[in-house]
């Protein structure tokens, strides 16, 4: 890297970055040297970086026409659709941009399964990663509250409810939550407070998560380790920077139609009744994006233990770098864990798709046998196949494949030998 | 120990400040938290008097208390046999009738289900009693869990007859 040696070319540069040295983090992030193989399923770290402005910039002007009180909350929201000039797209936006952060963050997350991302050297950007995500599912959840619809209020309902389950303590940190007795006004304006917190959080983690990618550098798709820079790698700017620009415009069109197209088919109809306290919607489903852990909830039959169990099965994701005891990081060269990885991909959606159902017959059966799946594949299958899967050989270098005709090790160095 | 130090003055004053400064720390902490406790406006609602005199045999009405439903049920004479017939043995949260309703007549008991606190629907279930839409609770004709992820059975709040026509709840 190049940071060391840099100056600036102007007199004013140099005189500024003496005293504080933006021109040399600037200049460290446009030459950080990048992997050149990286694929498209690597454009999203950028692509999630834009969401989180995106909702910061249309959550600041929704938070100008909102009104945080039970009495008000829906009718600002209607009078954000219906009177402020283009309320209706911002909200659409923040609205459905919320969906879009979360489906970049999953091809995020499933990205970085395939290709061993979260392994050494790379466990602190995982585990900050694994802090956004969980930040991400709470300012989403308290969002979705704001409103004030029949889906917020129980939805709420449900999942701080969730505490009451911890032993002797649960009912006094349920009404501590809620500043009541039940959800109500002092629930949301904590939550409105709470909901303009913590993005700028994740912001902050952000930074920290590419301030720890800095450090080694980015894993690639053959996964191995590379000399930086070399003729492995290309600067960040304009290489990636283009890639990362063009991907996110293919993102936008899938977001816009959304948008402009279907903006509530993310959404759930009873959201649009104000919220009543007296009854109960016939089918209450989160949203899209929490239904995996959801299935998990209600797949045990136990109410302590189905709290426990979806709170693990984020947290057994925290310690993945350690479940995961194979020395090779991507699926390309273990042939197991690719089938495995599938299976597991099959098993999260499935277990979407019957959080979304009833919980009753064939759909609970099928939840608890996607939810016990779910569990082994991290505690059991991962760490049995580090010990037993036979991999294939790894190239020693990015270009090596490709100048020595193949991915056998004793080839390419007979190769250099020539 | 098996290395002799001695404890020294400044070792001692270490650990005093340590301590101060943990027990300054949580003294400043304490407002901040417990300002999200309930208030005293929300604990000046804590009761309040229904009038039942226009609810007719195996008919139920539903009043806010404390921001939660309280269901307030007549029942019938059938509805009160199958509660009491009920062995202890086959309740999850063994509780008699006679406990839960002080009058057999009256069920009074909040309308929340005690697994995630939706409302239970009246009239469903295959106990005859209440069923929770959310996650498929059963409640038998006394509030009681009798099959589903919920814990115990619906609470039932504090209350008392202020005469034959209206209800004290809180």
């Amino acid at each position: 890297m190049s940071d060391h040696d840099y100056t600036p070319k102007s007199k004013f540069g140099k005189w500024f970055n003496d005293r504080l040295p933006l021109l040399t983090l600037s200049n460290h992030l446009a030459e950080y040297p990048t992997p050149k193989n990286l694929n498209y399923w690597w454009t999203f770290g950028g692509i999630l970086t834009f969401c989180l402005i995106a909702q910061i910039i249309t959550g600041l002007i929704l938070a100008m026409h909102y009104i945080a009180s039970a009495d008000l909350a829906f009718g600002s929201v209607e009078h954000i659709m219906r009177d402020v000039n283009y309320g209706w797209l911002i909200r659409y936006v923040h609205a459905n941009g919320a969906s879009m952060f979360f489906l970049a963050v999953y091809i995020h997350i499933f990205r970085s399964l395939y290709y061993g991302s979260y392994k050494s050297p790379r466990e602190i950007i995982w585990i900050i990663g694994m802090i956004i995500y969980f930040l991400m599912m709470a300012t989403a959840f308290m969002g979705y509250v704001l409103p004030w619809g029949q889906m917020s209020f129980w939805g709420a309902t449900v999942i701080t409810n969730l505490f009451s389950a911890i032993p002797l303590v649960g009912e006094s940190i349920t009404n501590w939550l809620w500043g009541g007795y039940a959800v109500d006004n002092p629930t949301l304006i904590r939550f409105y407070s709470l909901h303009y917190l913590f993005p700028f959080l994740i912001f902050g983690l952000v930074i920290l998560h590419i301030w720890a990618l800095h450090v080694p550098g980015n894993n690639n798709p053959i996964g191995i380790d590379i000399k930086k820079p070399s003729k492995d790698t290309v600067p960040f700017h304009p290489y990636i920077v283009v890639k990362d620009l063009f991907a996110l415009l293919i993102f936008l069109i899938v977001f816009a139609f959304f948008v402009f197209y279907s903006p509530n088919i993310l959404g759930h109809a009873d959201n649009y009744i104000e919220a009543n306290p007296l009854v109960t919607p016939a089918h209450i489903v989160p949203e899209w994006y929490l239904l995996p852990f959801y299935a998990i909830l209600r797949s045990i039959p136990d109410k302590l233990f189905g709290v426990i169990a979806m709170f693990a099965a984020i947290f057994v994701l925290v310690i993945l770098p350690w479940l995961d005891t194979s020395k090779v990081r991507s699926a390309i060269f273990r042939p197991l864990y690719k089938q495995f990885y599938w299976f597991l991909v099959a098993d999260v959606l499935i277990l979407g798709y019957v959080g979304a159902m009833p919980a009753e017959g064939l759909y609970l059966l099928v939840a608890r046998v996607a939810t016990a799946y779910y569990f082994l594949h991290f505690l059991v299958i991962l760490p049995l196949l580090g010990a037993k899967e036979k991999t294939l050989d790894i190239p020693l270098s990015l270009t090596e494949p490709v100048l020595g005709g193949s991915l056998n090790e004793s080839m390419a160095k007979n190769k250099k030998e020539i | 120990m098996a290395e002799d130090k001695k404890t020294n003055r400044r070792d001692f004053i270490f650990t005093a400040s340590y301590a101060l400064g943990a027990v300054g720390v949580g003294a400043v902490a304490w407002p901040l938290i417990d300002q999200m406790n309930p208030d005293a406006s929300v604990k000046a609602l804590a009761s309040t008097e229904v009038d039942i005199s226009g609810v007719e045999k195996g008919q139920s009405i539903t009043v806010l208390w404390r921001g939660k439903p309280v269901f307030i049920r007549r029942r019938t004479e059938e509805e009160i046999t199958k509660a009491k017939d009920v062995k202890l043995d086959d309740l999850p949260h063994p509780e008699t009738d006679e406990e839960r309703a002080k009058n057999p007549e009256w069920l009074v008991m909040l309308g929340v289900c005690t697994h995630l606190g939706c409302v239970p629907l009246g009239d469903k279930g295959e106990y005859g009693g209440w069923f929770c839409p959310c996650h498929g609770s059963h409640y038998d004709t006394s509030g009681r869990i009798r099959k589903g992820p919920a814990p115990t059975n619906m609470e039932v709040p504090k209350y008392e007859f202020v005469n034959s026509n209206t209800i004290k709840i809180g």
